[in-house]
């Protein structure tokens, strides 16, 4: 037997905790996106290793989505800091106070 | 006899690849957190979805692992690398001062998520979880992906497609209101921008 479905829990359990740290700690937005991506990502690697488990190939197809909400994500988000930098805003997500135009 | 031993041989190697993609991806999660420069933030995160391939493959999630190299560290990182560029030396965010109290107050909650779960996970696996279920060659595979993407899940597909299509005009409006307020500040350049 491989590795098997406990231990593809505990090893997103520690990247989503990780994700998790990285945005709660850090203010610039952009590593804060990233570190969003980890999470995201963390959620994937349970979707997969529980769809494995089942033989239910339905685990993958909500993992592709996943992927498609993280691309949209990352554009949104990636317009914001453009938007915010254009603005000569300070890259700083705890001096973000408005997001008005 | 010999199969048996081939078939632990078999077990070890994906073990030690396992192991292998395990340690990297955790090793890379935490340098995309803890560098300060976002750059090499987003190339550890590409060096990340690396080993996350890896391991989907191990579980036979072969189209998972192709579209996640492709779409995510083909497409995604690359395009927060393209950002970061743009931005240049405003994007570096080094570490400010001691660890504040709410620093503190992440670190614990997050490790308490951690424990939480692999404690529940250790618990169920002391009361033997069940055997994976036993699957056939087309698991994971791209014509099952498919045939799942346009019979069983048409619906969730076509969303996508708004999503995409409505980020991406999202993306297109907030770079244009982005540069009309250059514009107009470059033209009143005494008024005082306040935001």
């Amino acid at each position: 037997m491989g590795p098997g479905i406990g231990a593809y829990l505990v090893l997103s359990v520690l990247l989503f905790a990780t994700g998790t740290v990285g945005v709660l700690i850090r203010r610039n937005p952009l590593i804060v996106l990233l570190s969003l991506e980890l999470m995201l990502n963390a959620a994937n690697l349970a979707l997969i290793g529980f769809a494995r488990q089942h033989g239910n190939s339905d685990g993958h197809i909500f993992a592709l989505t996943v992927m498609v909400v993280a691309a949209a994500e990352a554009v949104v988000g990636l317009g914001l800091i453009v938007a915010m930098s254009r603005r000569k805003l300070k890259l700083d997500v705890d001096q973000m106070k408005q997001l008005r135009g | 006899m010999t199969v048996l031993l081939a078939s632990t041989a078999g077990n070890v190697l994906v073990w030690i690849i396992w192991v292998g993609a395990a340690l990297a991806l955790l090793a890379s999660a935490l340098a995309v957190v803890l560098f300060s420069n976002p750059f090499y933030s987003a190339l550890a995160l590409m060096a990340n979805l690396g080993s996350l391939a890896v391991l989907y493959l191990l579980i036979s999630a072969e189209f998972v692992a192709a579209a996640q190299v492709l779409v995510y560290a083909g497409a995604i990182v690359v395009l927060f690398l393209f950002v970061i560029a743009y931005l240049g030396g405003r994007a570096d965010a080094p570490w400010t001062g001691v660890p504040k109290f709410s620093s503190v107050a992440a670190v614990v909650a997050s490790v308490a998520i951690a424990v939480e779960v692999i404690v529940a996970v250790v618990v169920s696996w002391t009361g033997g979880l069940p055997n994976a279920a036993e699957i056939t060659a087309a698991f994971g595979s791209p014509r099952e992906i498919g045939r799942l993407f346009l019979a069983d899940h048409l619906l969730a597909f076509e969303v996508t497609s708004i999503i995409l299509f409505v980020a991406a005009v999202g993306g297109a409006v907030l770079g244009g209101a982005a540069r009309r307020a250059e514009k107009a500040e470059a033209q009143t350049p005494s008024e005082e921008e306040n935001g």
